[in-house]
């Protein structure tokens, strides 16, 4: 179970062949990446300025992952998010899961992503044609949040 | 009291700010005190840091504005998150 928070690029192939060599009981990992897209509902995108809170940050992503690690059998989580400045097609973020079913894992990358989200201090900024605008945190992703506790009950 | 204040996304890049030490009145005992004082600051400040535009975090957890503030706290203000 670790995060990182860095500049540099990740390579999705090395951090899954770690995972998957740290354990013979994983049966299934899932994987989300979070990209750079060259367009927003205002128009062109040509970068996006990325920043968080140090110290913050870190202790928000730990404790997403705790949450996770509660409610699902988790064999290893890892999440690596970007800051900086980044540019379309760009990768942002890495949530990867491993647990002995597919379930848990395909349950608890999503439930780490979503609470991502609404959760860790990290701040986005799009650089336009027209300058930029900070993006803020959209209520479909608070509304998503919901249903996670909505289905408290049925947590494996 | 000092208070370690830090600013980020949308209040950091307009205030051309990141952090500072404010010595805060000792009557201020709220972080809704506490904004409401620096917005005595000017126009830019009196805009960016309008109750509904800002979220805050007291020595690192999220707060709301009614929570309260004490000497040497380390306090962030910032535009809402959008990570990920």
């Amino acid at each position: 179970m670790s995060v990182a928070i860095q500049e540099q690029d990740f390579d999705v192939a090395a951090e899954l062949a770690a995972m998957r060599n740290s354990s013979n009981k994983i049966g299934g990992m899932v994987t989300f990446v979070g990209l750079v897209r060259d367009f927003s509902s205002d128009g062109r995108v040509d970068s996006i300025h990325l920043e968080h809170y140090p110290g913050m940050s870190e202790k928000a992503l730990d404790n997403i992952i705790s949450v996770a690690s509660a409610r699902w059998n988790l064999i290893s989580a890892r999440v690596i998010h970007r800051v900086g400045l980044l540019l379309p097609n760009e990768q942002i973020v890495l949530v990867a899961t491993a647990s002995q079913h597919r379930g848990e894992a395909f349950a608890a990358c999503e439930f780490i992503i979503d609470y991502l989200k609404t959760d860790a201090p990290f701040w986005k900024k799009e650089l336009t044609p027209d300058g930029g605008n900070w993006l803020e945190t959209k209520t479909s992703d608070v509304q998503r949040i919901k249903h996670w506790s909505a289905k408290n009950g049925e947590a494996a | 009291m000092k208070i370690s204040l830090l600013y980020f996304g949308r209040p950091r890049e307009l205030l051309a700010l990141s952090n500072e030490t404010a010595d805060v009145p000792d009557d201020i005992s709220t972080l809704g005190a506490l904004l409401a004082w620096l917005r005595l600051r000017g126009e830019v400040w009196n805009r960016e840091l309008a109750d509904n535009r800002v979220r805050c975090a007291i020595n690192q957890d999220f707060s709301g504005l009614d929570a309260g503030i004490r000497d040497s706290d380390e306090i962030a203000i910032f535009s809402p998150i959008s990570g990920g």
